[in-house]
């Protein structure tokens, strides 16, 4: 019998480094996804266009492929990233730019008759976002949110082929040792199911506690 | 490092190649992703509880667990079991299975969306369950899926660079060979970046035709 207490911490030190990727991904992805959501919304044309190139862009291609290029092609322009770091800027762009789309989304569901009744406060462009259409807005947006942070978390398992040595990478090692492939595979599989149920249950919570205040207000 | 034209003319016929299981794979996994998700979604609609229960886990643990982990389940633990797949097979399973069951949700809404008239009206004239199905519902359900269903399966399409940790010779493992022989990364991984952004880029109009077509599911 193979002795799989070490094996389990290497799984283990792996599920760090899937946990450190999906947030530091997480957190780029949330700022590129508000830049690029309200850039598209802007009413300067130049703006709108830069936006809209980066969702089409990031949108268009797929993770596997940005992450290669990021990590092989970008050192030939002079930009050298590390693993970590070229899967943290993959996964934020990719994931961004789907979240852009939410924001979008989630901005325009706002009723016109919210942007009237700031007009008719005097509320500047800035305030209105910020006090009236933001607070409503996020709500909207933070399902979808929970939804995209999964296929981030999923994302993450595909920086295992650039030497990045996170969960799935370190159950590669394990069976590269031991030539077992049914205990390693199954542990992060779980592993990974057990992280997507924390994440939608953390914003579950988080819906309900942003929620709070706001009863009666949405009629949708 | 330059762009080099001259390279990129000496590759293209490899990467064609490629470009060839790519869309193989995209086909065979949506045809399989079509069938496993009506069969997710019919499953959960069972009247047994412990059918639909099951069924209903299943797909959510293959919804919230990697593609790249389920290639390589499929890939290297299935065949420790007997069952040895060659790579093409095991990633068509793969893209297929997972898939599936995004595609299981677009019939679920798109099955709830049919009227209870329709249902009722059914019974009223003495369908029995397959009749139903057959006749009043699914042909009812399936057009306004159809927009939602592509979606998914364009998603798909860009997902089968994955397939190329499993040793199948799609696009981007023939790329990832071309330039680890010649040590050259700008031109292939920037043509396999082209290529999906072009074939998406034209997918994006046959959404909106398909969608003017066939209509929206309301959610």
């Amino acid at each position: 019998m193979t002795d799989w207490s070490g094996y389990i911490g290497l799984i283990l030190q792996g599920a760090l480094v899937t946990i450190e990727l999906t947030i530091l991904g997480s957190a780029l992805a949330l700022v590129m996804a508000f830049l690029a959501g309200m850039g598209r919304l802007s009413r300067f044309f130049a703006v709108r266009a830069l936006a809209t190139a980066y969702i089409e862009f990031f949108r268009g291609t797929s993770i596997f492929v940005q992450l290669f290029w990021a990590y092989f092609v970008l050192p030939f322009f002079g930009v050298s990233l590390t693993p970590l770091q070229a899967g943290v800027l993959a996964l934020g762009l990719n994931v961004g730019a789907y979240g852009a789309e939410v924001v979008r989304g989630a901005i325009k569901s706002v009723g016109k008759e919210q942007y009237e009744a700031c007009v008719a406060l005097n509320l500047g462009r800035w305030q209105t976002m910020r006090h009236i259409v933001l607070p409503q807005a996020l709500l909207v947006m933070l399902p979808t949110f929970g939804n995209n942070a999964i296929e981030l978390l999923k994302a993450t398992a595909v920086v295992s082929l650039i030497s990045l040595t996170d969960m799935t990478f370190q159950a590669q090692v394990v069976r590269a040792q031991t030539g077992n492939t049914l205990v390693p595979f199954s542990t992060i599989l779980f592993l990974y199911f057990i992280m997507a149920l924390a994440i939608s249950y953390g914003m579950r919570a988080l819906e309900r506690r942003m929620a709070r205040g706001l009863d009666g207000v949405r009629t949708a | 490092m330059e762009w080099d034209w001259e390279f990129v003319r000496q590759i293209f016929p490899t990467l064609l190649q490629g470009v060839k299981i790519t869309i193989l794979a995209t086909i065979l996994g949506s045809v399989l992703a079509a069938v496993v998700g009506l069969g997710i979604a019919l499953l959960r609609r069972s009247p047994s509880r412990w059918i639909s229960r099951t069924t209903g886990f299943i797909a959510e643990f293959i919804r919230g667990t990697p593609l790249l982990v389920q290639l390589y389940f499929i890939f290297y633990v299935l065949p420790d079991i007997g069952i040895l797949l060659p790579p093409l097979v095991a990633g068509v399973i793969g893209l297929g299975l997972h898939y599936g069951t995004y595609t299981a949700e677009v019939y679920r809404a798109g099955i709830d969306n049919v009227a209870r008239g329709q249902w009722e009206a059914a019974k009223a004239c003495n369908l029995n369950p397959r009749q139903t199905w057959t006749h009043i519902i699914l042909p009812q359900a399936l057009p306004p899926m159809i927009p939602a269903l592509a979606n998914y399966f364009i998603a798909m399409f860009k997902e089968t660079p994955l397939l190329s940790a499993i040793t199948v010779l799609e696009l981007m493992n023939q790329a990832k060979s071309v330039a680890n022989s010649s040590y050259r990364y700008i031109e292939p991984m920037t043509l396999v970046g082209a290529f999906f952004l072009v074939i998406s880029l034209f997918s994006v109009v046959l959404l909106r035709w398909l969608e003017r077509r066939y209509g929206r599911i309301e959610q």
